[in-house]
Order: C-alpha cells, then sequence, then structure tokens
C-alpha cells in the first residue's frame, strides 16, 4: 500500500509539494479551506519581475492536481489531529477523517488588514487603496478611475505598511512589496499615460534578480520618483483627493502633497489558518508568529515534531518561485523520512 | 598686515577624531530604544513644532552621533513634548524622553566641564 500524507492547505505551495509527491510515489490528500485551489495566486493579476500572468502560474499548478494519487478536499478544514504508530489520525469538519503517515503544513499568509494603519485612512476615505485592491482592479481592465469617477493624474505608493512597523506589531520586511510597486507603479504608467507616480520609502530592497533592473527602468523609461520618507498621515480633501504628510528625509524637511489615489503596499502575515495548524500540531511560532522550523539553514522545512514539515509563506514570507523552490524541498524531506521509517 | 576681508573657511568635514560621545553614551545608558532609529522621518512629518518652525527632530539623531553640542542645545528648546512623534514611530522609540535626556545632559556636561 502507498504511505499517505495529508497536506493542509490547496495554495502553490501544498499543491507543488503534493504534485512531486505523488510522483515520488505517495498518495496525497489536499485539504482547503476555500472553495477554490490556489490560494494567493487567484488575485494576482501579474507577477513581478516580467509582468508574467499570474493566471499561467495558477493553470501550471492547476495540472498538478490532476492525478489519480492527488485527492483534494475543498471547504475543508481540521479539526483534530492524533499521533499513532503509523502517523496521525485528523479529523476535520467534514464527515471525512484521514490516516496519513506524514503532514504537511502549507498554510500560507494573509494579507496586513491595512485598516489597522487607522491614520493612513483606508476604508475610511475611498481613494486610498491597498496593493491587493490594485490586483483586483487590473484584472478587471479597462479604464482607470479614481473613487470619483476621475482619471487620476498623481498616484503616490506608500512602502512598508504592516511590515517594518513595531506599531503593527510586524517587525519584519515582508521582501515582496518594494517590487511589487515597482511593478504596479509601471502597470499604471502604462495604463494612464502621463500619470505622476511617487512612491514613499524607508529603504527599498530590490534583492532578487532582475529586481534592481525594475527599479532602474521604472526611473528611466516610466518616469517613477521616489521620496524617502515614511507616511505619517493621510487626509481627505473636499474633492476627495487625498493629503499626505511626510518628511523628505533626504532633504530634511516635511513635505505634503496632493494626490488622486493612494496605494498601500500591504505586507504578510501568519494568517488564522497557520496559527490553527500550528497549534494543532504543535510545531511552535517564531516572535513572528510564522511556523518554526527545526533548523533555520539545514532543516527548514522539518518542524520540531517527527512527521511533520512545511512548505511556503506558513514560515515566513517568500514570493512565488522561492514558495514553488519550498514546496519542492519539503517534498523531498518527506521522501527522505518516509524512506528511512 | 592688511586685512582683505578674506579668511580660510572652517572645514565641513565631519571630524571623528574630535567626537565628544559623551552625551550620546547618557543618552542610549538611560533610553536604550534611541539606537533603533532608522531615520524613516516619520516624527518629523507628524512634529507640531517641525510643521511651524525650522526644527527637524530626526537630525536631532544626527547630531547627536556626530557628538554635535553645539548645535543640539539650541535645536533641543523647540521641542513642545506633545509626543506625536512617539506615535507613529515604526521602531517604538520613546522620542520624548530622548529630548528630555537631551536636555539633561547638556546641563549635566556642560556643569562637569565647568567643575573640573
Amino acid at each position: 500500500m502507498k504511505k499517505a500524507i495529508l497536506t493542509i492547505g490547496g495554495g502553490i505551495a501544498g499543491i507543488e509539494a503534493s504534485k512531486t509527491l505523488a510522483g515520488l510515489g505517495y498518495s496525497v490528500s489536499i485539504i482547503e479551506k476555500e472553495s477554490v485551489l490556489g490560494g494567493k495566486i487567484n488575485n494576482w493579476h501579474q507577477l513581478f519581475p516580467d509582468f508574467r500572468e499570474g493566471s499561467e502560474v495558477k493553470e501550471y499548478i492547476s495540472k498538478s492536481v490532476d492525478s489519480p494519487d492527488v485527492m483534494v478536499f475543498p471547504g475543508t478544514e481540521i479539526t483534530s489531529i492524533e499521533k499513532n504508530d503509523q502517523g496521525f489520525y485528523v479529523k476535520s469538519n467534514k464527515a471525512v477523517a484521514f490516516d496519513v503517515n506524514a503532514i504537511l503544513l502549507a498554510t500560507g499568509f494573509e494579507i496586513f488588514a491595512a485598516e489597522r494603519k487607522e491614520e493612513f485612512g483606508y476604508g475610511i476615505y475611498d481613494n486610498v487603496i491597498t496593493s491587493v485592491d490594485l490586483e483586483q482592479r487590473f484584472k478587471k481592465g479597462g479604464q482607470f478611475y479614481t473613487a470619483g469617477g476621475k482619471v487620476p493624474k498623481r498616484i503616490a505608493f506608500i512602502h512598508c505598511v504592516g511590515s517594518r512597523d513595531a506599531k503593527t506589531g510586524n517587525h519584519y520586511c515582508s521582501k515582496v512589496c518594494c517590487i511589487t510597486g515597482i511593478k504596479q507603479a509601471i502597470e499604471l504608467v502604462k495604463l494612464i499615460p502621463g500619470v505622476e507616480i511617487f512612491c514613499f520609502y524607508m529603504d527599498l530592497r530590490m534583492y532578487g534578480l532582475e529586481y534592481e533592473e525594475l527599479y532602474k527602468s521604472a526611473q528611466e523609461n516610466y518616469g517613477v520618483q521616489f521620496i524617502r520618507g515614511r507616511l505619517s498621515e493621510a487626509s481627505e480633501n473636499i474633492d476627495n483627493s487625498i493629503l499626505i504628510k511626510c518628511e523628505d528625509t533626504l532633504s530634511g524637511r516635511p513635505l505634503k502633497m496632493n494626490v488622486d489615489l493612494v496605494v498601500l503596499l500591504v505586507g504578510m502575515e501568519a494568517g488564522e489558518g497557520t496559527l490553527n495548524a500550528g497549534t494543532l500540531c504543535n510545531v511552535g511560532f517564531g516572535s513572528q508568529r510564522f511556523l518554526s522550523c527545526r533548523d533555520a539553514h539545514l532543516r527548514r522545512n522539518l518542524t520540531k515534531q517527527e512527521g511533520v514539515f512545511t512548505a511556503g509563506t506558513c514560515t515566513g514570507p517568500m514570493t512565488i518561485p522561492e514558495t514553488l523552490e519550498n514546496a519542492r524541498s519539503a517534498a523531498l524531506e518527506i521522501h527522505k523520512y518516509l524512506s528511512e521509517n | 598686515m592688511i586685512d582683505f576681508g578674506f579668511k580660510i573657511a572652517e572645514t565641513r568635514t565631519i571630524d571623528y577624531e574630535q567626537f565628544d560621545g559623551r552625551l550620546l553614551e547618557y543618552v542610549i545608558q538611560n533610553e536604550r530604544s534611541f539606537v533603533k532609529c532608522l531615520s524613516c522621518g516619520g516624527c518629523t512629518a507628524t512634529c507640531s513644532a517641525g510643521n511651524l518652525i525650522e526644527f527637524n527632530i530626526r537630525k536631532i539623531n544626527l547630531l547627536l552621533r556626530r557628538g554635535e553640542f553645539e548645535g543640539l542645545a539650541k535645536e533641543i528648546d523647540k521641542c513642545m513634548l506633545c509626543g506625536k512623534c512617539v506615535l507613529v514611530c515604526p521602531r517604538d522609540i520613546n522620542i520624548r524622553n530622548v529630548v528630555m535626556l537631551i536636555k539633561k545632559g547638556i546641563v549635566k556636561f556642560k556643569n562637569e566641564q565647568i567643575s573640573s
């Protein structure tokens, strides 16, 4: 009989790892709390740094579950986990239980709720949106208007919203927002000829291959401007435009600016799914509330519990390629574990 | 000698060998959070005083780190201690306490200089 694995979370990490495991001769069940697979990838229009369609990655991973060795259970959540001699007995909220040899946690991340930065005005002013809202707007296509029906002349991007901010409890850098901002700024310039774009940043972290080039291209080819200063507050003008205030730290003076639209580059957080699964499996959490791994250098997919593994952003912010690689590495760690036990 | 009205300008270089770190050490010892500043400027942007007059609370950090007592004593009195900077700081620095410590420190070290 084939050994069985339960993957908790049907985003790109869970699917990629499950596909790899099925290819290695295991029987895999994926449970996903939403009704559709894919997780956050369903929200993204184009991907950085090459503007590839998000749907292409979605299509690639969707094909993965077309295997007799991968069973998918949408709308399902785990309710209890019991350890036994063979591995684990997992109960769910549906009339289905799983007898498996190993568990893979791929519960992913949640997007920072921008309402929590009240001084930035999200949920209060119509023309303050998040980078996720903007992706959805791009997906819809067509002419771009502000909430008041105007073609925006000036747009501000605010970096580090819910990241690197002690006031939100998130001290870490979410890694992907800097480059997302650059990508979205370029998309807006393409969509709205002549629009002025300002990015307000503390540090720009273009750590990935081709990221720095995209940043340079934003300056060189799209006229995107960068102001080094953290937004202190946003307020609404009578015409629904937004007044933002920061310090232009490089000239050392306070700065105010009226913009037609504010885009908050929201960060990643360990969500409720990760919290629940991590608690049920008792794998422990790091200081940033993501799941702990056994060894941050050498055993990134292993947890302190034998037979419980992690893949993707439930252990910290990652890009899509990083997530897929991490998932494949998790599959091989599980293979190694099941071969030896 | 004929005075032509010219003189040699003082150098603008920050001479680290002349660095007087007493005040900086005093502040750090009493308010550890001070070392975490990443110069984002959030404090200056929201500063009640800085929006009205020439005053940059973020630059206090720099003056202190460069051991510049002279400018500091004059600057620090512009702060109204409203504490808005503390509310926005992403690194949770108790900026108001830093201001109070600078004020105390300036007096302390001035007195030490006189007595020695």
